[in-house]
This record gives C-alpha cells, structure tokens and sequence, in this order.
C-alpha cells in the first residue's frame, strides 16, 4: 500500500523488540495494524476487507 | 556460517534475477544498546552477493541522525527501501523496525523484489482505494517472529 501511494508510509514493527511500541499500542496479539494511531485491526484480513478498514476515513461509502 | 540456506540462496538468487531497478536498503544501526543490530546486519549483508541489484547503506542512528529524521525512523535496528529509478533515489516508505527475522524475512524479500520492479499483486479496488488517499498516512503492521 506504501508503495502504491506517496501519502503512505508503513512500518512493519517486531513487537518483541520494541516493548515500549508493542505497550504503547496494546499489541495483545499478532499481526495487529495500527493506522494513524486510530485505527485499529486485528489478525489477517482478506485484502478488500483490510484496505477497507485502513483506508476508511477516504472513503465516500464509510467504514 | 550463513544464516541463509543454499536452497534458499538459489531460490532468491533466482527471484532478483527479474529485477529491473537497483534497490537501495538502508540500515538504521547503532553500536550501544542494540541487541539485535548485528543479527540484522548480518542477514542484511547475506542479501548483496545474490544479486548485483541490491545494495546495504548503513546508516549510524546517532552520528546521522538528521538522516533518520527524514525516513521517520528513531530507533534501531530499522530498513527502509529505496529504489532508483532514472538516477533518482526513490523511497518506497517500506520501513521495518527490529530484526527481520523469521517470517518477516519474507515479507522483506517480498518488499525489495517490489522496490526492484515487481508489479503490486493488489487488486483494481485496492487501487482505486488508495488512489483516493490525499492526505499522509502512516501504517504499523505488529508481528512477533515466529
């Protein structure tokens, strides 16, 4: 998705690593996804139903 | 002792003989208080000799740290991926933080073959998505490596 759009960096953070990260965001389990600090998904989704959450603030249909 | 297996060596070897733009990893490291920036440097560096595409840039966190700054990064280890592409440095805004270790390794080879020309694997309405996004965005994917 970075790569695809200049307005999104994304950080592919190992939890165990950085404790002070993985508290911060309440990273109970893995993979979890932070976006912009607010949203928040948990697990794998499948491609549509995570590019529609992430990116739900662009959209005109809403969350 | 290389931490990649000689399958695996060939297989990527293979992989980033279809790459057709140079691919840049810069190393955020730091000498003290940084348990696993050797691990990653060591992984990193197994990287370069499969493919003359590929080059490491290390970049101290502490003595350039204005460097850093501009990849949005403030602790180590940590990559981003660049590519060039006409001559021009190009950031994919791929950054990793910690160890690529374990299955995280795949997810980074999968990102430098993707720096290196690889057409994104996402759909039409993904695109269409992301193409709506006009205001800056920043994604942290968590994973533990397993």
């Amino acid at each position: 998705m970075a790569f695809v759009s200049p307005h999104i960096t994304a950080f592919a953070v190992e939890a165990t690593e950085f404790p002070d990260l993985a508290r911060r965001y309440r990273v109970n389990g893995v993979p979890k996804t932070v976006v912009d600090e607010e949203i928040e998904i948990l697990g794998a989704l499948p491609e549509s139903a995570f590019v529609e959450q992430a990116l739900a603030k662009f959209s005109n249909d809403g969350p | 002792m290389a931490l990649i297996s000689s399958s695996d060596q060939e297989r990527l070897r293979e992989s980033f003989a279809g790459m057709t733009r140079p691919v840049n990893l810069r190393f955020f490291t730091q000498t003290l208080d940084c348990e696993t920036c050797l691990q990653t440097k060591q992984i990193l560096d197994e990287l370069p000799p499969l493919s003359d595409r590929i080059t490491i840039d290390e970049v101290n966190l502490i003595l350039e740290g204005d460097t850093a700054k501009a990849y949005g990064i403030d602790r180590a280890p940590a990559i981003a991926i660049t590519y060039e592409e006409n001559g021009v440095a190009v950031d994919t805004r791929i950054r990793f933080l910690g160890a690529p270790a374990g299955y995280e390794f795949i997810s980074l080879i999968q990102a430098v073959l993707l720096a290196g020309g690889r057409p994104p694997q996402l759909s039409a309405e993904s695109l269409a998505r992301l193409a709506a996004v006009d205001k800056p965005v920043t994604m942290q994917v968590f994973t533990t490596p397993t």
